[in-house]
């Protein structure tokens, strides 16, 4: 059935730019800092399980510094525009410090160094490609940048072991966490229709039941 | 100094969006002349909204021939003679949620943000911002929160944001849709304003006509799928095409349903308080379970008290009190209209009765026969309890929403309450509401209609004697209106006791319902003169 | 980076004729100036871990604090994650910081020493030093004067900043669709049971109507000329004058001083 009549004539240009769309800002904005208000009721979270995990291996605990990461993969995916994952972080970061942290404004820089982390691979496909295991190597790398900047920043009184230890579970929360819990949270929203303008919504249909109008 | 009206051409244009199969619009040719002010009628899905929008230079997607579930395109959308993008400005758009167009949280800066797009000097921009606010009669300081406005005041807000951008035309979809009769006149009054101020071009879709019939020079109706179908002088339009219009969902003055329409009990007018003889109807899937007992009962078990209201006192949480000495009764098989002004506390009263909200004052209590072992105070009932005695339909839809399938939706209720037969109802609802076909479908993904009905579909499929309605016609076409009010026709036919908060007139006659006007200092019952009604 | 100077000296901004809310001492100054500050300050103090500068810095902050008029119970309440956070942090510091002098308690992993106590107590005023200000100052902003400095004072993007300050006003109003859907749920008889699963759906639920609302406020933006092609100019103007050199200069001063102590005193480890 063709979906186009032969005299269709676009009337915006067909390349599908990288520039954002204004669609494209206020939602990403909306998840940044929805996801912001998550990030500070992880707070509370965390806690009691970092000082759980620290009992058993200390440092395993960056794992569940994973959520943390969350903003960058999810916008991504959804806008698929330059810069996402870092405004994402970015934004999400100013949330939660304005709601208040122990890291006061210095979230600002976790949230620059982990949105960078995620950004970087995002750029080596292009911001092309946004399929499972790139988004899990995009949480991954994220995941680094937050052991890295964590051990470097602030448990530089710790040994050696416990700083491997950090990284390593960064990297995995990272991956796990980010990666692919930020890859199920789209699906998710993709199937109530409400990325719709998005190219992340349309995959879902295409695979799924399409809604007819 | 005033701008020139735009000039608006439609040159055979359709549009495809994005993941969908068919087009909203198609073959279109229409043209508006600068100053004509134009009214586009047609039923649901006959693509006005993307017409509009199209002239504002506003839609989502971005055709793409790489991408087959992108957007398509066809034909050409002039707005004096350029692509409405490079105009962008010229048209000055408002939409149908009034919460949407708000966009900063003062008054002054949300008027001023439009101006400030446009590299409009900062002088210029409030002597703008206060002129607009003039026109569209909003009286209040620059510097007051946006959060507070009543959806009256935010369309105005809305128009006086666009009236400072200075546009050329005003496009207009369904501004009045989701107010309360009060607010479609400050709107409607507005408006006029703002047309007399400017000499814009104006472009309106909206379901109740009648409120913009006093400004329009021209009527357009269109089809889905397809053209424009007629198109004429107001007068012209309705007298050719009444019946036709009607059938797509627009609400042509002077056919308004009459009194107890959508009632099938044979019903003799009384003085309200006189018990009446309801025949007992409707399809066995709406019949209250408390009541299938002692189904054979019939004349005698109708208008049994249910729910008492005594000395009520309402809050919306523990400082915002609302409402005060408020008595009601809510009986089985009647309908219950609760209406008044905007802001007065009907949402309130209706989530109290519900058993939702705890009341400030005074007391809800269900008789024994609605309580049926589980206490007297529906507010202390356990949630299952609830569900299974009251059941509660709110004013969005969205908000009731657990499932991820209408189908499962349909069952979490029988569920939650461990009935036996949870497939078999589920069956029965998805016909009697014509959802079968969407069965699987994500509910998030239904049109408003469709989740209306869903809505109240979960609700009932519980069979709860009680049935709670939060402003269940606001912003709906006729044709919706019509399946929404039939259906609680239907329920109220078949012995559930009905109470709607509603600011709607038509629904309160075509129901028959008994209207309590709520007022500052309780319900007032309005009387129905016998001697003024017309025998069905 | 200065605008006019209006009627009443309204502070931050300047006024429309006409009058906008006066708002005067330290309210009323820029957020920026009061963002780069402390910022300054949390560099200055991650420098160095150590007791005394943490310490000073501590110190000079809960003598200014007075002078911002916060309620003792609203501070309470917003400055509780850095409140809970810091026996925490702590006590993880103390249990595997760098061990160093006496040991005191050896456990698995765990050496509680003379230097990780020092190291412990050290992080926790290091966090009180940088988490106060941080949330005091930021207690009462208003979101648009911030967004204003962010624009038009920092050159950041005006789209992007337009874009985040529409969508925190946004997000703020779903408080009651919050509420409405706690009841639905209590409605439809789901609510009795599994609460942590009900909060998931129930967020996700907020979270889809939010998506939503963004899409219909992401048009309206736009058909009001957003992003359009052009230059973008502004209705109010953010100032950085005197008030705002005055908190930079302040909030710099303190992690200054705490430096030059820590260092004056000795214990300084960079």
């Amino acid at each position: 059935m063709s979906t186009r009549t032969s005299a269709a004539v676009p009337s915006t240009p067909v390349r599908r730019s990288l520039r954002w769309r204004v669609v494209d800002i206020v939602v990403a904005s909306v998840l940044a800092v929805a996801i912001g208000v998550v990030f500070k009721v992880w707070e509370f979270g965390y806690e009691p399980l970092s000082a759980a995990m620290t009992l058993v291996l200390p440092g395993t605990q960056a794992f569940f510094g994973g959520v943390w990461l969350l903003a960058g993969p999810v916008v991504a995916i959804v806008v698929r525009k330059p810069g996402a994952a870092l405004y994402a972080e970015m934004v999400a970061a100013s949330v939660e410090a304005l709601l208040g942290t122990q890291w006061g404004w210095l979230t600002l820089e976790a949230g620059l160094v982990q949105g960078l982390g995620a950004e970087i691979v995002l750029a080596l496909f292009l911001y092309k490609v946004y399929r499972l295991p790139v988004v899990v190597l995009a949480g991954a790398a994220a995941g680094l940048a937050l052991g890295l900047n964590d051990t470097f920043l602030w448990y530089a009184g710790l040994d050696v072991a416990f700083k491997v230890a950090y990284v390593v579970s960064a990297v995995v929360g990272g991956a796990v966490i980010a990666g692919f819990g930020s890859w199920l949270l789209v699906r998710a929203l993709a199937a109530t229709g409400v990325l719709s303008s998005f190219a992340a919504g349309r995959e879902h249909s295409r695979r799924g039941t399409r809604v007819v109008a | 100094m005033t701008t020139p009206a735009a000039r608006i051409v439609f040159s055979d244009w359709g549009w495809r969006y994005a993941e969908r199969d068919t087009w909203a619009v198609r073959g279109v040719d229409l043209t508006v002349e600068p100053g004509e002010r134009v009214a586009i009628v047609g039923p649901s899905g006959a693509g006005k909204s993307t017409l509009l929008r199209a002239v504002a230079g506003v839609l989502p997607d971005e055709p793409d021939p790489d991408d087959d579930t992108a957007a398509a395109v066809q034909g050409t959308v002039l707005v004096d003679g350029a692509e409405p993008r490079a105009v962008r400005g010229r048209v000055g758009l408002v939409m149908q949620d009034p919460e949407a167009h708000t966009v900063m949280s003062r008054v002054g800066d949300d008027v001023a943000f439009g101006c400030e797009n446009a590299g409009v000097p900062q002088d210029e921009i409030w002597q703008r911002v206060r002129s607009a606010l003039d026109v569209v009669g909003l009286d209040l300081a620059l510097d007051r929160s946006t959060t507070m406005l009543s959806g009256g005041q935010r369309q105005r807000l809305a128009l006086a944001g666009v009236l400072a951008m200075r546009p050329g035309a005003l496009v207009l979809d369904e501004p009045c849709a989701n107010l309360d009769p009060s607010g479609v006149v400050q709107v409607h009054d507005a408006v006029r304003a703002l047309l007399d101020e400017t000499g814009a071009t104006l472009l309106v879709v909206e379901h109740r006509i009648g409120t913009w019939l006093d400004l329009i020079d021209r009527l357009v109706l269109l089809e889905p799928a397809g053209g424009v179908v007629a198109d004429g002088t107001p007068a012209d339009v309705l007298a050719a095409h009444g019946p036709a219009l009607t059938a797509a969902g627009v609400w042509v003055p002077g056919s308004e349903p009459a009194r107890g329409s959508a009632r099938r009990g044979t019903r003799t007018p009384t003085r309200t308080g006189e018990m009446h003889g309801v025949e007992r109807g409707g399809p066995g899937a709406f019949r209250p379970l408390a009541e299938s007992a002692s189904a054979s009962e019939s004349e005698s078990e109708s208008g049994a008290g249910l729910l008492e209201a005594r000395g009520l006192g309402t809050a919306r949480g523990r400082r915002q009190r609302v409402g005060r000495g408020i008595d009601l009764d809510v009986r089985a098989g009647r309908v219950l209209a609760v209406t008044g002004p905007n802001g007065i506390g009907k949402s309130t009263l209706g989530l109290t009765l519900a058993g939702l909200l705890r009341p400030s004052a005074g007391v809800v209590l269900a008789t024994p026969s609605l309580a049926d072992g589980a206490g007297d105070s529906p507010i202390a009932w356990s949630s299952r309890q609830l569900a299974a005695r009251i059941g509660t339909v709110f004013q969005d839809p969205e908000h009731q929403f657990v499932a991820r399938t209408v189908r499962e939706e349909l069952a979490v209720g029988p569920r939650a309450l461990g009935a036996a037969d949870v497939d078999e109802r589920v069956d029965e609802l998805l016909d009697a509401f014509g959802l079968a076909h969407l069965a699987d479908a994500n509910p998030f993904t239904l049109s408003g209609g469709e989740q209306r009905r869903l809505a109240i579909g979960t609700v009932i499929a519980s069979r709860p004697p009680v049935v709670v309605l939060d402003e269940p016609t606001s912003g709906q076409d006729r044709a919706t209106w019509q399946a929404v009010v039939d259906r609680l026709g239907e329920l109220a036919d078949t012995g559930t006791a009905i109470v709607a908060v509603t600011h709607d007139q038509d629904l309160v006659r075509a129901l028959d319902a008994d209207e309590v006007v709520l007022g500052a200092a309780g319900a007032r019952p309005v009387l129905r003169d016998p001697a003024t009604e017309v025998r069905r | 980076m200065t605008a006019p100077e209006t009627a009443a000296g309204l502070p931050g901004r300047s006024v429309p004729p006409g009058g906008i809310r006066g708002v005067r001492g330290v309210r009323g100054v820029q957020p920026v100036a009061s963002l780069l500050g402390v910022l300054a300050l949390g560099v200055c103090l991650v420098l160095s871990l150590d007791v005394v500068s943490a310490a000073v810095a501590l110190v000079l902050e809960v003598l200014l604090l007075p002078l911002l008029r916060i309620p003792p119970r609203t501070l309470v309440l917003r400055t509780a994650p850095v409140l809970v956070a810091v026996p925490l942090t702590a006590l993880s510091i103390a249990l595997y910081g760098r061990p160093s002098g006496r040991s005191w308690f050896d456990l698995g992993f765990a050496h509680v020493t003379d230097g990780s106590l020092e190291l412990a107590l050290a992080t926790a005023l290091r966090v009180l030093a940088v988490g106060l200000p941080a949330v005091a100052l930021f207690v009462r902003v208003d979101p648009t004067d911030l967004a204003d400095g962010l624009a038009q004072l920092l050159r950041l993007p005006a789209r992007f900043v337009l874009g985040a300050l529409a969508a925190i006003r946004m997000m703020t109003l779903l408080g009651d669709d919050w509420r409405q859907l706690s009841m639905a749920r209590r409605a439809r008889g789901v609510a009795d049971t599994g609460r942590l699963r009900r909060g998931a759906s129930m967020a996700f639920a907020l979270l889809v109507l939010a998506l939503r609302r963004a899409t219909t406020l992401a048009v309206a933006m736009e058909s009001r000329g957003f992003s359009a092609p052009g230059r973008r100019t502004w209705a109010r103007t953010a100032r950085f004058a005197g008030p705002e050199w005055a908190m930079v200069g302040v909030l710099v001063g303190i992690g200054v001083v705490s430096i030059a102590v820590a260092v004056g005193a000795g214990t300084w480890r960079a």
